[in-house]
Formats: structure tokens, C-alpha cells, sequence
């Protein structure tokens, strides 16, 4: 690891001071995937502010139902609140298929949405990879990619990105607020990762120097009938190779709101618009859910050995959905 | 840098620490606590888990700075003056170890599942809860059949404890019993 400075943050405006003194900083949160990273010389920060002691770390119902989730909170604390997991399950879904028990309790909210990606190349500083070198091309492509991307990727790099909670997140429309030298600043999470196209260096539309403060959830009742799952190469402790947070209104057959989010198969969590439209108002039948699966996949770009996952995802989205067709009826 | 904390209920302060040394790295180099283990040192193995203000964390991927003025208590300070903590017990008992390099994070871990239940006055955790919270904790030797074995037997121990206390407790409904 390369030498480097420590400041423990007294507070959000002398976070962000600190950051704006020296560009070469980085915000510490939990630490575990950065700390990781600093070990095997993907990152290489010249000074941590670590703000894990902020006082960001409550979570609030807001004024008109929807929720407020300190940038702090750690992971273990999220999935374990009463109007997370009753508002929102998926959201307390998602983040406790993710990781271990250890890393939850480290681990942030903001840092989770900065995480970056587990593509093997990325990791290994002896091989060329554009996100961390950029203009060195992409092994991955004619390589190693059966966990890579099938959606909205680019011949400059096919990464993921892991989170299991910025699936469920974008599934609700989560806006993340941050705080710049400038003050308060807002962005929707469906606009904070950037398009890979041929930067794929840069990750999200933070401004610089912007600390992550938190997370807001406008309320969604849809929410509350609402499920992640995810699919794994062994049974817990392990990135997905697909995975969906669905939420469900039915009536009387007729679906009246959806929310479809997929997670490893792009740059960013995919929120599936495009099936959300082709759903609302029609049947809510098991060949509706498959036509609108495909719907959205008609994008999809599939290399030569993750082809699996257009079809992994398309019955993630069947089953969810009937599962969820059961549950609104009872 | 010089990092002060609280580990197994002692203040300690290591002096002249550099930034990027692992908490780890200060508990087994500096401060003379080998029992968390140094294995993968990237938070997948579990090896080197210890509570961290009361919540267990890979301490190899906590920076030394962000363990400054917190409580820190690793495998060492589970055993108390009446020996051996139920879950070390019931390791031995069980002969859930074999190489024994992953057996101080399974312990500490196990610690926290019991003590989040059993302990809490919960149920039995079942074998699907023991797997999960296990499941940041790799064995490489014994296959984990024993260690589940082990968690059991500290499980049904405990919690055979806390009925034995209760029922002293409440001699009153223990005579209705009859």
C-alpha cells in the first residue's frame, strides 16, 4: 500500500473543506471495498477523510411517507429497521443478500452507491483495463466475461456494477443527496451513474468534492408488496450473476403499478422501464410478464459467455412477478 | 499516528502507527494479540473477526485510524474468570477444529449469533440462520459439519441454562407444574 494520510471529519462542511484542500483525497466510509482496493494498488488515494462519525447515520420517515437514510447508516442497521422492512422490503431484501454479517456491519449507505466494480481485470493492476487505466483497452471482452454485462455497455468496457442495494434503491426511485463546497445538491440515482460509453473512468454525476449525505425514498405504497432476489454461483456470500427487486399492484387481474429493477447486468442497476410500461394496465398473467421481459431485453447485447443471463433474468422476472401476483391477492 | 482504543476492556494506545496498518496488523503487531487470524486480508474468510463496538468486522479491512477511541474485543476476551467461553467449550467438545486457523473468527462470530439470540432470550437459531451468519466465515479442513455441530451444542447449552435460571427464578410456577 502507498503511504497516505488519515483525518477523522468533525463535520459535513469540514468533510467537504478537507476534500476540496487536496483533490487527491477520497471519503471514507466503511472502508471495505476502498481499504481493499488501496491494498492491491487499484486505488490509491493520497488522504482518507473518514466520515463515518457524522452524524448522517438516523433514518426518518419523511413528512409525506417516503424515507430518509443517513449517508452512515451501516448496512447490518438498514436491513434490521421496522419502516425499511415494512415500507420497503426489497430494500431490506437486497442489502442482506449482500456481503457477510462482518462487512455489513462496516459498511455504509453512501458508500455502497460509490462501490465500485468486482470485474477481474479491473482488480489486477498487471492487466490493462479502461476504468482504471484509461485508454488501455478492455480484456474482458475477449476474455473473462461470464459475470459481465448484457445492457447498455460498450466496446470500451462491460463491468458491472455489484450492489444489491442500488437495485432495490432504483426500483423505488431513490434521490441522493450530497453536500458540495457549493451547499446541498440533489440527484436523482437514475441519473448518478454516467453511461459507460468511452469513459468508463467515470463512474457518476457527483459533482467534485460532493459528499454523499444520504438517500431519500419518496413514498411508494406499490413498495410494500415488494421483493429482491438474487441468483448466485453458491448459496450466500457471493456477487449475483442476476438478480431483480420487483414491486406489484394488482386488482382484479389488472396490474396498476410496477417496479422492475435488474442488478448484474450492467454499469449501473437497470431500472426496466421499458417492461414497467408494457405491464401497467394490462394482465397480469405469467405470458404478460414474460412479453415485457423480453421487451426490455430486446437491448440486450449478450457477449459470448453471458448469453445465460438474458434468459436468467427474463424468468427473474416471471417468477418474481407471479410470486407477487399471490401475495397482492392474499 | 498514534491510535488509542479500548481491547478486551483495557485502554492501549500503539504509538507511531503507520496509516495504512490494519487493525489487524495493530492487534496481532502491536499490541501482542495473535488470536485473530491474518489469512486473506481482503474480508473474505473471516479469519480476522473481532467486535468493533459491539458489532463483529473483518479487522483487515479496518483502517487503524477508524478503530481510534472505540471498543475493540477479539477472541482473547471472550474467556472470563470462570473459564472458557460456552462457545470456545463446545468447539473443543465438539472437535470442530482441525487446522484451527479459521476457528478464532468462527468463534467470535458464533459469540455474536448466539448471544443475538439465545442470549437475547430468542429461540435456538436453526440451521439455516448458523449458515448465514457463518457464511463470511471459510473452513478450508473440516467440511463445517462440526462446527455446525459446535454451535449447537453452545445453542442447546445456553439456552438449557436459561430455562434452568428461569425455573429457579419462578419457583411458584414450577410448583403449579406439578
Amino acid at each position: 500500500m502507498r503511504e497516505f494520510g488519515y483525518q477523522r471529519a468533525d463535520d459535513v462542511p469540514g468533510a467537504v473543506a478537507l476534500l476540496a484542500a487536496d483533490p487527491a483525497a477520497r471519503y471514507l466510509g466503511g472502508g471495505t471495498n476502498l481499504v481493499d482496493l488501496m491494498k492491491t494498488g487499484v486505488e490509491k488515494p493520497a488522504l482518507l477523510i473518514d466520515v463515518r462519525e457524522l452524524p448522517l447515520d438516523r433514518i426518518e420517515v419523511t413528512g409525506s411517507g417516503g424515507l430518509r437514510i443517513g449517508a452512515t447508516v451501516t448496512n447490518s442497521d438498514l436491513a434490521a429497521d421496522p419502516e425499511v422492512r415494512r415500507r420497503y422490503p426489497a430494500l431490506a431484501q437486497a442489502v442482506l443478500a449482500g456481503a457477510s454479517g462482518q462487512l455489513r456491519n462496516m459498511a455504509t449507505v453512501g458508500g455502497n452507491l460509490l462501490q465500485r466494480t468486482r470485474c477481474g481485470y479491473f482488480a489486477d493492476t498487471t492487466k490493462p483495463c479502461n476504468k482504471r487505466e484509461p485508454g488501455s483497452g478492455c480484456p474482458a471482452i475477449a476474455g473473462e466475461h461470464h459475470n459481465h454485462a448484457i445492457l447498455g455497455a460498450s466496446a470500451h468496457c462491460v463491468a458491472t456494477h455489484p450492489s444489491d442495494m442500488g437495485v432495490a434503491l432504483t426500483a423505488f426511485d431513490a434521490v441522493v443527496t450530497c453536500e458540495t463546497a457549493d451547499g446541498p445538491a440533489e440527484l436523482p440515482l437514475a441519473g448518478f451513474y454516467l453511461p459507460v460509453g468511452d469513459t468508463p473512468h467515470l463512474e457518476t454525476a457527483l459533482p467534485p468534492g460532493a459528499l454523499i449525505t444520504g438517500v431519500t425514498l419518496p413514498p411508494a405504497p406499490v413498495a410494500a408488496t415488494s421483493r429482491y432476489r438474487k441468483v448466485r454461483e453458491r448459496a450466500s456470500y457471493a456477487f449475483a450473476i442476476g438478480s431483480i427487486a420487483a414491486a406489484l399492484d394488482v386488482q382484479d387481474g389488472v396490474v396498476r403499478d410496477v417496479r422492475l429493477a435488474f442488478g448484474a447486468v450492467a454499469s449501473r442497476p437497470w431500472r426496466a422501464r421499458a417492461a414497467e410500461r408494457a405491464l401497467t394496465g394490462g394482465p397480469a398473467t405469467a405470458e404478460a410478464f414474460a412479453a415485457a421481459a423480453d421487451t426490455e431485453l430486446a437491448a440486450a447485447e449478450p457477449l459470448p459467455h453471458n448469453g445465460y443471463k438474458v434468459a436468467l433474468t427474463r424468468n427473474l422476472v416471471v417468477a418474481m412477478l407471479t410470486e407477487l401476483t399471490q401475495e397482492a391477492v392474499r | 499516528m498514534r491510535v488509542s482504543m479500548r481491547v478486551n476492556g483495557r485502554r492501549v494506545t500503539a504509538e507511531d502507527v503507520w496509516e495504512g496498518e490494519s487493525l489487524l496488523f495493530v492487534l496481532r503487531e502491536r499490541l501482542g494479540l495473535p488470536g485473530s487470524k491474518n489469512a486473506c486480508e481482503q474480508g473474505e474468510c473471516g479469519s480476522c473477526t473481532v467486535y468493533l463496538d459491539d458489532s463483529p468486522v473483518c479487522a483487515c479491512l479496518v483502517a487503524a485510524g477508524q478503530a481510534g477511541g472505540r471498543d475493540v474485543v477479539t477472541v482473547e476476551g471472550l474467556a472470563g474468570a470462570a473459564g472458557l467461553d460456552a462457545v470456545q467449550q463446545a468447539f473443543m467438545d465438539a472437535g470442530a477444529v482441525q487446522c484451527g486457523f479459521c476457528t478464532p473468527g468462527l468463534i467470535v462470530q458464533a459469540h455474536y449469533l448466539l448471544r443475538e439470540t439465545v442470549d437475547a432470550g430468542g429461540p435456538v437459531p436453526d440451521d439455516g440462520e448458523i449458515r448465514e451468519v457463518l457464511a463470511g466465515n471459510l473452513c478450508r479442513c473440516t467440511g463445517y459439519e462440526k462446527i455446525l455441530d459446535a454451535v449447537r451444542l453452545a445453542a442447546a447449552r445456553k439456552a438449557a441454562a436459561a430455562a434452568a435460571a428461569a425455573g429457579q427464578a419462578e419457583p411458584g410456577q414450577a410448583e403449579v407444574g406439578r
